[in-house]
């Protein structure tokens, strides 16, 4: 039998090179979705595989890592995939945001503001914002082309309308850059600012639909809207349980079936900061 | 409450070897060689390789053994394995019209040149449980019979000898070879792209599709023209001593359908083909793919397009079964931040439902 023998980060470089190729085409186009030669990864379709390719292209031997699901470095998905990197690559991995110098995500970004020598690598299951109003690829890519965006701002007025709010509170469109329109990934709708004007670079890596795409640092990001309904970054008017921070997004937790309930921040790493200060000071 | 207390990387840890465990079995049974494997449960090593696109018995009886029998998981394995591998090129094209066969079939004529050979086949046995097979043994010594060297020339070529059914035009031996795990698939695709991915496709998926198209779904008016199963050479150019090389034999199954006929003001009508072919024994795969090959050609030759089976894009956006489980099965990660988002905005619009009624009592009273 033939033993397999992998290269440093899994891929092969000629694949890397092929995925830095595509990334530098994204970073020059921002919003657009650059369709790439994706591979099968050893972790299943929709768990991170385009972000996976994109952390494995651009990751370096003196990268620190930091992977997050759903805000938290402690989520399965997230350690599989931290363990995946210090295997495959040897590199250093942190839960710390401010020493990450590459931090992969799925559906959140970091509450610590990011740095210019900072990449977010975004696992992205559906690329395409116009999807669920057109299944067709071919149609989709032509109305991008012609920065045709009727659809959307028809579906965000038929929600108006219909339940005098936009019923969008995650994956909520954005226009990237005043062309492209973008599908941020899942993150909740409380993150979309994070995006605007961010220092870091943003990549968006899409595996099972081969997309990756790209926001260059301090790069305008809107979030779509209108006059008389003006964007909202919701969160749940409540304070975290441990840290007491009223500006963070929280999660929920049940704690009994009476009703019970408490809200913590989602992400851990901020929410240990801060209370890591509150007892030093 | 699985991740919202630290433990995460100790739970994968104990998982993993819970797994194990439990894919070993009880340990005072013996446990399964890959040989046993690739011998007595031969077609879930085929499907493996087909689907996992992966010539190579032994690794896919070794992802069959890992992934407890869980054949699309098995499949996966081999894919993520493949995946790593260098491409040193496309071989020439394999001539099953010279294959060595041990099954061929046709369904469109009673006799033909090389004959009609059963070979080792389901189709005819009755589906009895076999009691005796519980209890284990040898198996019957399988009939013989002296060599005869036959041509057996495929029932397609003998009626394009006629102008009977459709010809393709021999392809250009200096063209690329499409491969979509190269390049991302883009619509419309071409046919050789088609076919890399239907190959590649979900047996149960291509089954529904194909009998989709005989439910009157796309009809296409199929004959089994032929399905022939044995071994093939594989040969691969190479520059450095400029003829082509034998890299060596491997099992086929493949399916010719003659579909029907159509004609033109300026062709008088033909039979027309759809193909299909897999990797070791797989003739229900080989049959679908064939009928949904047929069924995606409806562009091509003019036809109205309205059945699942015909759509391009969805077909081969959805055949994948490596790609389909991964994301099904997604859904069993975290969502909660999402959720947490989507609980928000309900709970705000059910109080300002409420809100709203309360108002209108209060006016009425």
């Amino acid at each position: 039998m033939n033993a397999p023998a992998y290269n440093f980060a899994y891929l092969d470089e000629q694949t890397k090179r092929m995925i830095r190729r595509a990334i530098l085409k994204a970073i020059a186009i921002p919003g657009y979705q650059v369709p790439f030669a994706s591979r099968e990864m050893p972790m299943p379709y929709g768990w991170g595989t385009g972000g996976v390719q994109v952390t494995a292209s651009v990751l370096g031997p003196d990268d620190v890592l930091k992977v997050i699901d759903q805000g938290s470095d402690d989520t399965t998905n997230a350690v599989s995939i931290r363990k995946f990197f210090a295997k495959t690559a040897g590199v250093r991995t942190t839960t710390h945001t401010t020493d990450a110098t590459l931090i992969q995500t799925r559906h959140r970004i970091p509450e610590t503001p990011l740095t210019e020598n900072q990449i977010l690598v975004y696992q992205v299951p559906i690329p395409e914002p116009l999807r669920f109003l057109e299944p067709r690829e071919t149609e989709t890519r032509r109305l991008h082309a012609l920065a045709d965006y009727g659809l959307m701002h028809v579906k965000l007025y038929e929600d108006i309308a219909r339940h005098g709010h936009i019923a969008t509170t995650y994956a909520y469109p954005v226009k990237v850059d005043g062309r492209y329109v973008m599908d941020p990934s899942p993150t909740p709708k409380f993150d979309n600012p994070k995006m605007d004007d961010c220092a870091a670079l943003q990549l968006f890596g899409a595996g099972r639909e081969k997309r990756i795409y790209a926001i260059p640092p301090h790069t305008r990001v809107v979030s779509l809207d209108f006059e008389d309904h003006p964007f909202e970054a919701s969160r749940t008017p409540e304070s975290c349980a441990l840290c007491r921070a009223d500006d963070t997004f929280l999660d929920e937790v049940i704690t009994d079936d009476k009703g019970g309930r408490l809200f913590v921040c989602s992400d851990s790493d901020h929410c240990e900061k801060r209370r890591g200060a509150e007892t030093a000071a | 409450m699985y991740v919202a207390v630290k433990g995460g990387e100790r739970a994968i840890d104990n998982a993993h070897k819970l797994l194990a465990a439990a894919r070993r079995g009880d340990p005072a049974v013996p446990e399964l060689t890959l040989a046993q494997i690739s011998e007595q449960l031969a077609l879930a090593v085929d499907r493996v390789m087909a689907e996992g696109s992966l010539y190579d018995r032994e690794l896919a009886a070794l992802a069959v053994k890992q992934a407890r029998g869980d054949l699309i998981e098995a499949i996966f394995l081999v894919r993520a394995y493949r995946t790593t591998l260098p491409r040193f090129g496309a071989s020439e094209p394999i001539d099953t019209g010279a294959m060595q066969t041990r099954r061929r079939i046709s369904a469109a004529f009673k006799d033909l040149p090389g004959g009609q050979v059963l070979g080792p086949t389901f189709d005819y046995t009755h589906r009895l449980l076999d009691t005796g097979l519980a209890e284990g043994g040898d198996a019957p010594a399988p009939a013989t019979a002296p060599a005869e060297p036959t041509a057996m020339p495929r029932v397609t070529d003998l009626l394009a000898e006629d102008g009977l059914i459709e010809t393709f035009p021999p392809g250009d031996p200096a063209a690329p070879v499409g491969d979509l795990t190269r390049a991302p698939l883009t619509f419309p695709a071409g046919r050789d792209l088609r076919l890399q991915n239907l190959a590649r496709g979900d047996e149960g998926f291509l089954l529904a599709l194909g009998y989709s198209t005989q439910r009157g779904y796309g009809r296409t008016h199929p004959f089994a023209g032929e399905i022939r199963l044995g071994e093939v050479e594989v040969e691969f150019m190479a520059e450095e001593v400029g003829f082509a090389v034998p890299l060596g034999r491997i099992t086929v199954t493949e399916c010719q359908m003659i579909n029907q006929f159509r004609g033109s003001a300026t062709e008088p009508p033909q039979f027309t083909r759809g193909y299909g072919l897999t990797f070791g024994h797989g003739e229900r795969k080989a049959m679908a793919m064939a009928l949904v090959d047929r069924a995606l050609r409806a562009r091509d030759l003019g036809e109205e397009r309205k059945a699942p089976a015909q759509d391009e894009e969805f077909v081969l956006s959805h055949s994948d079964n490596v790609q389909a489980t991964g994301f099904v099965e997604h859904l069993k990660l975290p969502h909660y931040v999402d959720f947490q988002a989507e609980l928000g905005l309900i709970r705000r619009m059910r109080a300002e439902i409420a809100a709203g009624e309360d108002a209108r009592k209060e006016a009425a009273e």
